[in-house]
């Protein structure tokens, strides 16, 4: 009779355990996007990257369609490239979409902008390993002040 | 000085002693034969002492924790507007610091000492001599059953705890201090990895759930047979796994979350 007790009361503290750990990994984690979805890659060459960090996210409109995969500097001219991971949920971008980095709120992390654009008649679509043209980097907030009083003193 | 030397050979000698009579004792116990049929009802049992009974002080110190760091957090957070990022601050802390250092220490203290103190008096009243006598092997009988428990046991009640802490963080931030309730899950979930942080976290529970457990029993089976010796076995469980768990947490989290 004792062990029944005690093997049902086993039984009750694995069942929590088992439901803290769906809890954590369901409701907790994300299941987004994590590496394990199937995802292309995309290119794209920035003159300055800011504060952008591997696994930041790339968001269209505010959704996360990928995350930036690897960064690394352009061995000729110098500038950085960003490849980005990209599910292939979201297959049929064109090649005239654009890319900035942004920043979410006022001291938030950064996260690369991804702006679809048009698609027409003899627009291709990107594919895997392709670059995006358009660009626009992140602002360096002591680039700013420094036009900013460049452009005072002028005055 | 001479003097001072030889006690100073004689402190090492005796801490490599232990940690050889350690893993011996460890592998003695672990690697067998498994008998299922024999040795389920012993760890089922272990389960309930270390383990169930262990369940109220962990998820009350994990609520109570959670709703501390809820409510501290949120002063320094509205400073800032950033009272929606309560979520992640409370779940990455607890799912990647104190779910598993906090239910070790506990642990160490609850069922850790209890272990110690239980298996040292059998060693004290010769109840593990008169097994050896009637050809059962103290190791795997009584030493087996109770380490495999507290190994099981520890990162369950980790998870638990982090489980808890969440919610109880849930509880102050937006229920009572009125972050929105749908941030608070949202951008938790999105700062929060599976595969980085609540596994992570899953692995250094179970190192910790190894290491404390390990000292425990370890304590227990060497101590010097009588109850002065018992009360010193139980200090030092207590002392050394503190000590291993939190050390061990700089090194884990130098490793998987360094650089």
């Amino acid at each position: 009779m004792l062990t029944r007790k005690i093997e049902l009361l086993v039984g009750v503290f694995v069942a929590i355990a088992i439901a803290a750990g769906l809890m954590l990994s369901l409701y907790v984690a994300n299941q987004g996007i994590s590496g394990d979805q199937e995802t292309y890659q995309l290119k794209a060459k920035f003159d300055n990257i800011g504060g952008l960090k591997v696994r930041s996210a790339v968001k269209v409109g505010g959704v996360i369609v990928g995350r930036v995969a690897d960064i690394r500097l352009d061995d000729k001219n110098f500038t950085p490239v960003v490849t980005l991971d990209i599910s292939t949920q979201y297959r049929d971008l064109p090649e005239t979409s654009s890319v900035a980095i942004l920043t979410s709120g006022l001291l938030g992390e950064q996260y690369i902008g991804l702006q679809p654009g048009f698609s027409f008649e003899g627009i291709d679509v990107l594919e895997d390993g392709d670059f995006i043209e358009d660009t626009k980097s992140a602002l360096v907030l002591e680039d700013l002040i420094g036009q900013f009083l460049f452009s005072k003193s002028k005055e | 000085m001479v003097n001072k030397l030889i006690s100073l050979g004689r402190a090492t000698l005796d801490k490599f002693a232990a940690m050889g009579r350690a893993t011996y004792m460890l592998f003695g116990a672990l690697i067998a034969v498994p008998q299922p049929i024999k040795n389920t009802p012993l760890f089922i049992r272990q389960v309930y002492v270390v383990g169930v009974q262990s369940l109220l002080i962990v998820s009350v110190s994990g609520l109570f924790i959670g709703m501390v760091m809820a409510l501290q957090s949120y002063t320094v957070l509205t400073d800032y507007g950033a009272e929606d990022s309560l979520g992640p601050m409370v779940a990455l802390s607890l799912l990647r610091e104190l779910g598993p250092v906090v239910t070790a220490l506990l642990f160490a203290g609850r069922a850790g000492s209890a272990l110690t103190a239980e298996i040292g008096l059998m060693k004290a009243t010769e109840q593990l001599s008169s097994l050896e006598m009637m050809a059962i092997d103290p190791l795997r009988r009584v030493i087996a059953p109770r380490f495999w428990a507290g190994f099981v046991s520890m990162p369950m009640l980790a998870l638990i705890f982090s489980a808890v802490g969440i919610i109880g963080g849930k509880l102050v931030g937006v229920d009572w201090l009125g972050v929105d309730e749908g941030s608070y899950w949202s951008v938790m979930r999105s700062s929060v990895e599976f595969s980085e942080d609540v596994v992570n976290g899953f692995i250094k529970s179970l190192v910790f759930a190894l290491v404390v457990t390990w000292i425990a029993v370890f304590n227990g089976y060497d101590c010097v047979p009588t109850s002065e010796g018992i009360s010193a076995a139980t200090t030092r469980t207590v002392v050394n796994s503190s000590l291993a768990v939190l050390g061990l947490d700089f090194i884990l989290t130098a490793l998987m979350f360094g650089l």
